[in-house]
């Protein structure tokens, strides 16, 4: 599955800092990461270690002031995205990478039906006329399931349910055929049974369409049904990256292992949940050297005096299993 | 939508009819013949002046035909001051020279506030944002009359000098609206000190309605889209936007006629403010209680109109 094809976006040590009253907060500081053509990346972390902003990077939508991304490459088919003119990028934007957000009830515009605004996407890129793009609204209204999708092309969002808005996002972001779908935390705001149902649409359109996913969430469990690859971040960093099956059999990362140890489906029954200690630090105030060592149980003075490197696990390196801390073997163990 | 309106009209009726019967009870509470005829009128002087007024008749007779009154809008009690015109008169005559400068002025200062706030919330934290909140803060911080005396100073006084005698581009007393030209020659000035009084005001409010609309999600998923930023600034913003905007206008409606005191003062135009405040100097019963049913109507009106832009613009209005 996961052929060392040319891959089709590629970070690069991206950096995107914020510049406020407190300083400058290192959101995204050095992260690196790819997707291969067809693949899921799933990119797992607790909140705030700089997901939605690494995915703000790619687009280029990160807002400005106060954010900015200060350095590295991003890598789109070849073509590093930070280099493009602000034209260029709007031509790539729906296009060829398309997004979709935590909230369904807040990303729509309520002042317009949900055919407008897919409607708006297909003619910017595909040049239709109004008919033929409110003929794509409808057709893809219907691929995502959304029934009778004849009259709720003429619905506003407000007349939809939670899993439908999400549904219509879906419709918009697909309507251009992407190569890259951006899901930052779909399923967050929706309730368990529609969960499942938006990933099992994301997924079936990724079979027929042979796009990419790049799919942020903070739950384990997504991750290992719908992910080929796993990047796990914290503070701004990847901390480890996987493929899906060697992370949930062998996580070498402290962070990893105790992230995996908190999934309830994996504890033993009639025990405590066990928790990661402390929080995550705050971007302007980072630790010196590895990131995670306040709440590390095998840190010691290396910890302090140097940032570790991402390093290939367990030898054999072709298999693209690599994490960053300088106490590996000892955390193997934990 | 009709049924909408109409439905806005039947809830907003009790309110006006409360508002009239508050109004006539006030204006009773002291005997208003007094303040006419002075301290102590003859005895068939009072009478005949209560007859005139109905004073005489039960209050709910009276309230009946005030009604009766504004729904025809033939307030035709003989005004006090001024012998021999009507109340509604006085009032018909004196709605267009505030509308004259009214209207065109609140259409100006929303269009241009609006348009302002747009170039700064598109440069927002960047230095030409940053000079006109400046410029802003600097405008509300000065007083209307001293506008109106910088305004008279430079746009008559001074312009006139300069002119020549006789041809004066802006003049601030006399008001013939059967001369050509009379709306620049009489009205133009005080709308323009008008739109600038309100512009630092406008302009705040709408810059803050355009950031806050600026920082919403959909305007990411605009973004997301592909959207150019004109597009999302006139297309998806300013819509959204238009529903602030629009409580503001028409919150604004009622104080533009209060607003004109001063103005209508200053330029001695003969328009509702100048009317009504020289009504209740003279203690003029039935031109006060005209203006003061016309005030109401406006008012409630404006509510209706409010609701029914509303339902225009935001379609998560309609259903409710
Ligand atoms: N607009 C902003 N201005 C200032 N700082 C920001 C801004 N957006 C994000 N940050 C900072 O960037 C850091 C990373 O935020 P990000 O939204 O990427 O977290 P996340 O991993 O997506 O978390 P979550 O799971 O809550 O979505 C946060 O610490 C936050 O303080
Ligand atoms: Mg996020």
């Amino acid at each position: 599955m996961t052929a060392p094809n040319k891959p089709l976006l590629e970070l690069r040590d991206v950096r995107t800092y914020f510049y406020g009253d407190e300083g400058e907060a290192r959101a995204v500081d050095g992260v690196s990461y790819t997707i291969g053509p067809g693949q899921t990346l799933g990119v797992v972390g607790e909140s705030g270690c700089g997901k939605s902003v690494t995915a703000l990077s790619i687009m280029r939508l990160v807002p400005s002031p106060p954010g900015k991304t200060v350095a590295g490459q991003i890598l789109f088919e070849g073509r590093d995205l930070l280099a493009l003119e602000e034209r260029e990028m709007r031509a790539i934007r729906g296009n060829d990478i398309a997004m979709i957000f935590q909230e369904p009830a807040t990303a729509l515009n309520p002042v317009y039906t949900v055919g407008n605004q897919i409607v708006e996407a297909v003619r910017l890129h595909q040049g239709l006329d109004r008919e033929q793009a409110r003929a794509r609204a409808i057709e893809m209204l219907k691929l995502v399931g959304i029934p009778s999708p004849e009259e709720r092309v003429d619905e506003y969002p407000h007349q939809l349910s939670g899993g439908m808005r999400q549904r219509v996002m879906i419709a918009l972001a697909m309507s251009c055929d992407p190569k890259l779908l951006i899901a930052d935390e779909p399923t967050t705001a929706l309730d368990v049974t529609v969960q499942a149902q938006i990933l099992e649409l994301i997924s079936a359109l990724q079979k027929r369409t042979g796009m990419s996913v790049l799919l942020i969430t903070h739950d384990l469990g997504v991750v290992a049904e719908t992910a080929d690859h796993v990047c796990v971040m914290y503070a701004g960093k990847v901390v480890e990256t996987a493929p899906v099956e060697r992370l949930f059999a062998r996580p070498a990362h402290p962070y990893t292992i105790g992230l995996l140890r908190s999934l309830p489906e994996l504890a033993r029954p009639g025990e405590k949940l066990p928790t990661i200690e402390g929080v995550v630090p705050n971007a302007t105030r980072f630790p010196s050297g590895c990131r995670f060592r306040t709440r590390c149980s095998l840190a010691r003075d290396l910890c302090a005096e140097r940032e570790p490197p991402l390093e290939p696990v367990g030898g054999d390196e072709g298999d693209g299993h690599a994490a960053a801390c300088h106490f590996l073997e000892e955390a193997i163990e934990l | 939508m009709w049924i909408y309106i109409l439905r806005r009209v039947l809830y907003n009726l009790p309110v006006f009819l409360g508002i009239i019967l508050f109004l006539m009870a006030a204006l009773r509470v002291k005997d208003p013949i007094p303040g006419m005829l002075g301290k102590f009128p003859e005895p068939e002087d009072y009478a005949r002046m209560e007859k005139a007024l109905g004073l005489d008749q039960p209050f709910l007779v009276q309230y009946a035909s005030f009604l009766a009154d504004i729904v025809t809008l033939d307030f035709d009690q003989e005004s006090y001051d001024k012998p021999g015109l009507q109340a509604g008169e006085i009032v018909k005559d004196a709605i267009p020279p505030t509308m004259a400068i009214t209207v065109p002025a609140l259409m100006l200062s929303t269009l241009i506030s609006v348009c302002v706030a747009l170039i700064s919330a598109f440069y927002r934290g960047r230095l030409p944002d940053r000079l006109l909140v400046f410029l802003a803060v600097i405008g509300m911080s000065v007083s209307f009359v001293v506008y109106i005396i910088i305004g008279q100073y430079f746009g008559a006084y001074r312009l006139n000098e300069l002119l020549g005698p006789g041809n004066g581009l802006f003049a601030i007393e006399g008001f013939d609206t059967s001369e050509p030209g009379w709306w620049v020659h009489y009205c133009l000035l005080p709308v323009l000190i008008s739109v600038i009084v309100s512009m630092g005001y406008d302009t705040r409010f709408y810059r803050a309605v355009m950031v806050e609309e600026s920082g919403k999600d959909y305007i990411v998923t605009a973004q997301a889209k592909g959207a150019s930023k004109k597009k999302i600034m006139f297309v998806h913003m300013l819509k959204n936007a238009m529903i602030p905007i629009i409580t503001r206008v028409m919150i604004t409606l009622p104080f533009l006629i209060t607003g004109s005191f001063l103005l209508e003062m200053y330029f001695n135009i003969p328009g509702m403010g100048n009317n009504l405040i020289r009504a209740i100097n003279a203690n003029d019963f039935p031109v006060i209680q005209a203006f003061g049913a016309i005030f109401a109507a406006f008012f409630i009106v404006t509510n209706i109109l409010t609701d029914v832009a509303y339902a225009l613009v935001d379609p998560r209005v309609r259903l409710s």
